[in-house]
């Protein structure tokens, strides 16, 4: 389900309006021609464009894109990020897929949990074994600390050349060496086979994606049946007071924000406008169950400023 | 003056689709921005520029958020005069591929073409390096900044003041006391903070009270147009313009 434009509607929009001149007629016919029309924020772009605008942006955003994240969000999107891989529960062994992953935030979280879930079973499983000997109390350290993570693995997809330099760059600065890989890869073609994952997540990242339900059917091509789907993503506040403020930090304060700390307006204008385009809670919801995905749900965070999207391949 | 964006123009830009957005630019690079957001920008910059100076596009910035009235009034100091109001209507640019660099550097020494380009070697400056002007809403006035931000090498080769901290603070004294742009005052102001106290204390004895006496005598720095003047001597130039001699 695309998001296009109505040619019909878009034309009788513009005569409608005040000031609709012929120019603008004949502009937007002109772009028809051209290809199938998206969005790219408030603007109209053939998809092509929109494709190559936003790998402009995060080619841009790259290097301060933690810190810009840190600065709109106040450091509140580490606990969305807590929340999220808190909800994913993974287990030792789980081989996860994110998506749009660029800087890693989603891939060292997974890694911190799974290493905690191991040592908990470690110490659990030497607890119940009391007589043991130092030698062998030592020696199941040595076997388990090769195996610190479980066989656990993370595999980091994104479009972006530059976000992923970024990711690597800081998961050698952070210490993650083992259990995470980088792939350059679409997610609207991922350069995976079938049923190969046991997770899949994209935070922050579906709303950049042109064709939404390719990505949705491409997520649901690589899972293994009983796998999960898990999105995080910015969505819509229904309350109308706390929207209208969430309007006013969004198109006030944060284009700034990235003039001052980023010397990049436009970008983070493309952000809180692509927010407003984005298809709220339920219609993603519907979008997720058409890629045939089952158990589809969502939680809202912060009154439905994030909402976690969750499905299950059968 | 140019029409100007009016408020309700401007509000409608939030939520509305982007056709209408961009007929809002005025000029290629041209952000329309409300007051709260011209006021956030503002201050913003102001502390980015303080924190860290080698931002300089944070002081582009405040010089365009902050120069509501300045600009208006050098633009008008422009028109009533004869060269500048020409160089409001030719609009020249001051950029390498606008500049015959070989031609400028065969001319006699101590001429205005030759001590600029002498300049941009010595202290390894480029004129290509300055920002264009985003948050201005007038297109005309965004010209009278972008003038004002590509002669500042010119008036450092008239002052004979180098692109370290304390040759850019005095040349920022002179262009405070010139056009009276917030930016200036503030950078005028606050730019000292970096140097040691000897510096400090040429600047203050010497520099700073120089600096203030050639502003206030000379005529407007932008109603020269330094294009048609590159074999003019520098020194006839300073006198001309009603620069006193550096100390």
């Amino acid at each position: 389900r695309r998001r296009a434009v109505c040619p019909r509607k878009m034309a009788a929009a513009l005569l409608a309006r005040r000031g609709g001149t012929l120019r603008e007629l004949c502009g937007s016919v002109r772009s028809l021609a051209a290809g199938p029309e998206t969005h790219f924020g408030f603007q109209t772009v053939t998809e092509a464009e929109r494709r190559k605008k936003i790998y402009q942006v995060f080619e841009s955003v790259a290097k301060k894109y933690d810190v810009m994240n840190d600065s709109m969000t106040l450091g509140i999107h580490r606990i969305w990020k807590d929340i999220f891989v808190h909800k994913m529960n993974p287990s030792p062994g789980t081989l996860l897929l994110d998506v749009a992953g660029g800087t890693g935030d989603i891939a060292f979280r997974f890694l911190n949990y799974v290493r905690s879930v191991r040592e908990r079973q470690v110490q659990r499983k030497l607890r119940q074994q009391q007589n043991l000997s130092w030698q062998e109390i030592s020696e199941t350290y040595q076997e388990d600390k090769l195996k610190s993570l479980g066989d656990s693995q993370v595999v980091v997809c994104d479009i972006n050349r530059e976000m992923l330099k970024v990711g690597k760059q800081k998961a050698q600065h952070l210490g993650y060496l083992e259990g995470v890989s980088w792939v350059l890869g679409d997610a609207e073609e991922l350069p995976f086979d079938d049923a190969k994952f046991d997770v899949y997540t994209i935070a922050f990242g579906i709303r950049n994606v042109t064709r939404i339900d390719l990505a949705l059917q491409e997520a649901y091509r690589v899972l293994k049946p009983g796998g999960r789907f898990l999105c995080l993503e910015f969505s819509h506040i229904n309350n109308p007071l706390l929207s209208r403020l969430y309007d006013l930090y969004s198109f006030q304060v944060i284009p700034v924000l990235g003039e001052v700390i980023a010397g990049d307006w436009k970008s983070y204008q493309y952000l809180v406008e692509s927010i407003r385009r984005f298809p709220p809670q339920e219609e993603l919801k519907a979008m997720i169950e058409d890629a045939g995905f089952f158990k589809v749900g969502y939680q809202n965070l912060n009154a439905g400023i994030v909402a976690i999207h969750s499905g299950f391949k059968l | 003056g140019r029409a100007c964006l009016s408020r309700t123009e401007l509000r409608a830009r939030d939520g509305r689709s982007g056709e209408e957005e961009m007929s809002y630019q005025l000029y290629p690079g041209h952000i329309p921005t409300n007051p709260l957001q011209k006021a956030l920008l503002a201050a913003g910059s102001a502390v980015m520029a303080l924190y860290d100076p080698y931002r300089h596009d944070m002081v582009a910035v405040l010089g365009e958020t902050t120069g509501c009235l300045a600009l208006p009034s050098l633009r008008d100091k422009m028109k009533h005069h004869p060269e500048g109001y020409r160089i409001l209507q030719e609009r020249p640019r001051i950029r390498l591929s606008t500049l015959d660099m070989a031609r400028l550097r065969g001319l006699p020494p101590g001429s205005l073409g030759r001590e600029y380009v002498q300049f941009l070697e010595d202290n390894k400056v480029s004129p290509d390096t300055r920002m264009p002007p985003k948050f201005v809403d007038d297109e005309e006035l965004a010209y009278v900044i972008q003038r004002y931000r590509e002669v500042h090498d010119l008036m450092h080769t008239l002052l004979g003041m180098p692109t370290n901290m304390l040759g850019e603070v005095v040349v920022k004294w002179f262009e405070a006391v010139q056009t009276g742009l917030p930016m200036c005052v503030l950078g005028a102001a606050f730019g000292p903070l970096h140097l040691s106290t000897r510096k400090l204390q040429v600047l203050a004895t010497q520099l700073v009270p120089w600096a203030i006496r050639s502003g206030r005598n000379a005529s407007c720095i932008l109603n020269i147009y330094y294009e048609q003047r590159w074999e003019q001597p520098v020194e006839s130039l300073r006198e001309e313009i009603g620069i006193l001699p550096p100390p």
